[in-house]
């Protein structure tokens, strides 16, 4: 049983022999029994540890948006200056910020707290979605001819986020799109309209009653989240929005 | 008894001598690095046997990866670098560095032992009723150490070179741990197996 062939049987079945140790290594297979057996046994259970372990733990898919937004080109890697200039940037958009609040006064506000009880009476609907989907290309198409603009939905694959469905909204007369998310069991509102619908210039997140409300503009229309989940989930679904509008072909 | 050297240091020393060049743009190191992802967490996971130690330990090891990515050179193993760069750093945490203690390694002057480690009875007969919640469990079981080497060689099918540097272990050491590892899988697959027969 104790053949000196044995030690090297790991290199054998891991396939680390050189062409003419493997050849002579086959030859010795066929002349004995017993390591034909052992060698089999230990294929086998080589497959076995294969076919128990792969796969066994899959990564959950908000642990893969996480890190993949960490590894997109985005960060800052290759730009080392970019501390210092964000800080003068984030100091400029706090001085505009304020500006503007003081010039436009209560409107945001009102702004917010329109979307908010938009959002807030769809949870509360029996029929909160005029087009019930989790399917993009039937969401997005359900608005063509129902509203003067288009606008671009983001794939969701890698994202936490599941599209529920849509439906046709008015804010300051104007009429808008309302996209529900579901984010675990919260829902999220996303708003789109014209720019035309007066408000706030630059984004803004704002925090009312518990929800955080962020508005953004991108190809020329104006966005707006709402939900009560974490202000840096709504920040993500925002930026899936804009990663979309720049992706587009 | 010497144990093996078990650097917990990042790779900044790695293999090629040559310093690097400008490599390290974050467009090659996503191109790289993200089809690994779901293997890498998969291994994460073998080896905290925890869903969010898991879950930091990738999300931390892909940092440092991106961040020390400038030091690696290229045309060397990526794959290999990336799980060392995983295994670094559960070994530098905590629950990582208990794992690491739990078993003592005497690998040097092995020969005999490596000898006596091959020669048990027909296993062939026994091992092959071995299913695939057994061998699941068994995995669990077995010492840090073993686990990762056959995880890397029989799930990974990584050459032993590549083991090598991934664990960063000399290859004579790979190959007897490894062997070692096997014979400590086959004898808590026996035990179990033998354990349930008697049950019937």
């Amino acid at each position: 049983m104790n053949c000196e062939w044995l030690v090297r049987l790991d290199g054998y079945v891991d396939g680390e022999l050189s062409p003419e140790k493997r050849a002579q290594y086959e030859q010795h297979l066929r002349d004995c029994p017993s390591c034909a057996s052992t060698a089999l046994s230990r294929l086998q259970m080589k497959r076995g540890i294969r076919a128990a372990a792969a796969g066994r733990y899959r990564p959950s898919a908000e642990l893969r948006f996480r890190v993949a937004r960490m590894t997109s080109p985005r960060p800052r890697a290759s730009f080392p200056w970019l501390p210092q200039f964000s800080l003068a940037v984030a100091a400029l958009v706090l001085v505009m910020v304020a500006a503007a609040l003081w010039l436009a006064r209560s409107r945001p506000a009102d702004f917010a707290s329109e979307l908010l009880d938009l959002h807030v009476s769809t949870l509360a609907s029996a029929n909160p979605v005029d087009v019930l989907s989790s399917d993009r290309h039937t969401v997005k198409p359900w608005f063509e001819g129902r509203l003067p603009f288009a606008f671009i939905l983001p794939n969701l694959q890698e994202a936490p986020f599941r599209l529920i469905g849509g439906r046709l909204t008015y804010v300051q007369q104007a009429p808008g799109a309302q996209l529900l998310f579901g984010l675990g069991k919260h829902q999220i509102s996303v708003f789109i309209f014209q720019q035309s619908v007066r408000q706030l210039r630059s984004s803004t997140e704002t925090r009312e009653l518990g929800f955080t409300i962020d508005t953004w503009t991108q190809d020329g229309l104006r966005y707006a989240a709402v939900g009560d989940t974490e202000p840096a989930q709504i920040r993500a679904l925002r930026q899936l929005f804009q990663a979309a509008h720049s992706n587009k072909p | 008894m010497k144990l093996p050297s078990r650097s917990v240091a990042l790779p900044e020393a790695e293999a090629s001598p040559e310093p690097s060049v400008e490599t390290g743009d974050a467009g090659s190191f996503e191109a790289l690095a993200m089809p690994l992802f779901a293997p890498l967490y998969n291994f994460a996971h073998w080896l905290t046997q925890n869903r969010e130690e898991a879950e930091d330990l990738v999300q931390e090891a892909y940092a440092k990866a991106l961040k020390g990515f400038a030091s690696f050179s290229p045309g060397t193993n990526f794959r290999a670098w990336m799980y060392r760069i995983v295994r670094n750093t559960f070994l530098s945490s905590r629950s990582g560095l208990r794992a690491a203690a739990t078993v003592p390694l005497d690998e040097e002057g092995n020969e005999e032992a490596a000898l006596l480690a091959l020669s048990e009875t027909p296993e062939s007969l026994l091992l092959a009723r071995a299913d695939q919640e057994m061998i699941r469990v068994a995995l669990e079981q077995l010492p840090l150490p073993f686990r990762e080497i056959i995880l890397l060689c029989d799930l990974e099918e990584m050459s032993y070179r590549e083991i090598a540097t991934s664990l960063q272990l000399p290859l004579g050491t790979v190959m007897s741990r490894l062997s070692r590892a096997r014979a400590a899988m086959r004898e808590l697959l026996q035990r179990e197996l033998r354990r349930t027969s008697h049950e019937l």
